[in-house]
């Protein structure tokens, strides 16, 4: 330090104060900082992937075997699977939901012929493949019961999947069930409540809000797997992209398109699925 | 009832402002696999009566407590609520008739946990209103009123629309409260009601239960808070090994017991404050 004046006493003009920033200053600047890293973060991500993406689709094209013009005339006939796509996941899984919820309680009874069936039923599904249950609905049936061979291959394949999907959600309704903390089931009894009154108003509740996300997930996976009611002759996304395909020999081009939007329907649907979990983790309600 | 049957109170002088036998647990035994909890326990409680059940962890009392209204099923002996009878079915021979009878008994003993067990997805108000509609059959005004006398009751009643995640571990307790009495019960249980609380939060929960207890209201406490025991008591039973090892008025269990367990057990207690 420097001494001017006389020796030995300090002048308040010598002392050099460094005004020490001030902490929301501070915090704002981090703040600040730390926002625009994540921003060119998710830049460079989205970069990446249209540089990956777009380089194959331009290598691609490059060669005399692919030509996505093609597309301009047959595009709108194959996006018009969508809608079917969309209605059979969203009706397959409104009934798969229904299938596990009893599945699920059966699971829990003490009813040993309840608990047995709802078991076989967990088993024998979970055991077979979903494209096998698929074509056994769609050509054995039918051979037992001609009925079957003048309802809908829509519906048909609409229950294949349901019946496949319900078998799964049934464990995941079961874990959520036994997830609704015991002492919620005492209070409820401690209150008089039956049985009955008790999982239909105090732990169904809670359970299917454990469940939710899970019913999300579910609901993702069925869209791909919907493609699979294309084999019994379903008209929908697969199956038009795959018909025009091999009628003019341009698979490739069908099949991206194809694989493209069942893509995007899945981003668009883990986005709110993904809002949907932020919510539910947020509120106890 | 017999003669030789009829309940004596067992100390030596029955506090004038009590009335008739509303508890009776007799010859209560239960086993958790080998471990014998409860070793024949014989428990009367009157009405109005404030008994608090006091004693180390594993001697059986939160086990008396939920044997009672059956969220424990005795391996032996009987309880009885306000004339409900009710004989232990370990073996589950009764099944559907012991399902309802069990049912009866909650009907008229009211239960408080440890851990409030407050419904999450319901607001205050739907917790107090849902059994009394649900299961008494009260119409909705009916039950709300009632509801909404307990809330104020508890001091509660601006929280009335709050859901339980929004309140504090005091307020969720006293709702809890609230929402037993919503069902009229004769008897009101409470299993260890402020050991889940933040400290500063016991006091008003146990102002809510002394205040209870001076009007008259019959309770069962399971405790630790031996100065609350105390205050609000009209006996104290210390339970030891899955037995009552001694009852008293506080003043005698709590400042001079007779039995060395007890003594331990208050040394311990009291070091530990």
């Amino acid at each position: 330090m420097s001494n001017s004046g006389t020796a030995g006493q300090h002048s308040p003009v010598d002392i050099v104060r460094i005004e020490p920033p001030a902490p929301d200053r501070v915090v704002a600047a981090m703040r600040e900082a730390q926002a625009r890293r994540k921003l060119r973060f998710r830049l460079i991500f989205v970069a990446t992937w249209i540089i990956i993406v777009g380089g194959l689709l331009l290598a691609l094209k490059a060669g005399p075997r692919f030509d996505p013009s093609f597309l301009s005339n047959w595009w709108l006939y194959i996006l018009g699977g969508v809608p079917l796509t969309l209605i059979i996941s969203v009706t397959s899984i409104s009934l798969a939901v229904v299938l596990a919820l009893s599945g699920a309680l059966g699971r829990l009874s003490r009813n040993p012929v309840i608990y047995a069936t709802a078991s076989l039923y967990v088993s024998l599904v979970r055991g077979t493949p979903l494209i096998v249950q698929i074509v056994f609905v769609y050509l054995a049936l039918p051979q037992v019961f001609p009925a079957a061979a003048d309802v809908p291959v829509v519906v048909l394949g609409i229950f294949a999947l349901a019946f496949n999907y319900g078998a799964y959600m049934t464990e995941v309704f079961r874990a959520g069930i036994q997830a609704v903390p015991r002492g919620q089931r005492e209070a409820a009894e401690a209150l008089g409540m039956p049985e009955g009154l008790v999982m239909r108003r105090v732990v169904l509740p809670q359970a299917i809000r454990i469940v939710i996300p899970a019913i999300g997930n579910e609901f993702i996976a069925m869209t791909k797997d919907s493609a699979l009611v294309s084999v019994i002759g379903v008209q929908e996304l697969l199956w038009r992209a795959q018909h025009i395909g091999q009628a003019n020999f341009r698979n490739m081009e069908t099949l991206m398109l194809a694989a493209g939007v069942y893509w995007a329907i899945t981003i668009v649907l883990s986005l709110f699925q993904e809002r949907l979990e932020r919510r539910m983790a947020r509120g106890d309600r | 009832m017999t003669d030789s049957d009829r309940p004596q109170y067992p100390l030596a002088t029955m506090p004038p402002h009590l009335g008739d036998v509303i508890v009776r647990a007799h010859g209560v035994h239960k086993f958790f696999g080998d471990n014998h909890v409860l070793r024949g326990v014989d428990l009367d409680v009157w009405q109005a009566e404030a008994v608090m059940l006091i004693g180390r962890s594993g001697s059986g009392k939160t086990t008396l407590l939920r044997c009672i209204n059956f969220l424990e099923e005795p391996t032996l002996g009987t309880i009885e609520v306000d004339g409900v009878r009710v004989e232990a079915d370990p073996l589950g021979k009764r099944q559907k008739g012991h399902r309802e009878e069990m049912r009866q008994i909650r009907l008229r003993a009211g239960m408080l946990f440890q851990d409030f067990n407050l419904f999450p997805h319901m607001s205050v108000l739907q917790n107090c209103i849902e059994a009394p509609t649900k299961v008494k059959g009260f119409g909705r005004d009916e039950a709300v009123a009632a509801a909404e006398k307990y809330l104020d009751k508890v001091g509660l009643l601006d929280k009335r629309d709050e859901y339980p995640a929004r309140l504090s571990s005091g307020q969720k307790q006293r709702v809890a409260i609230a929402r037993a009495m919503c069902m009229g019960p004769k008897v009101l249980m409470f299993d260890e009601p402020t050991s889940a609380l933040d400290p500063e939060l016991i006091g008003e929960v146990l102002k809510v239960m002394e205040e209870l207890a001076h009007e008259g209201t019959t309770m069962i406490v399971v405790t630790h808070e031996m100065h609350f025991a105390r205050e609000a008591a009209d006996r104290v039973v210390f339970m030891d090994g899955g037995v009552i090892a001694e009852q008293g008025p506080p003043e005698q269990v709590l400042d001079d017991p007779r039995e060395e367990a007890t003594k331990q057990f208050l040394r311990r207690v009291l070091a530990a404050r």
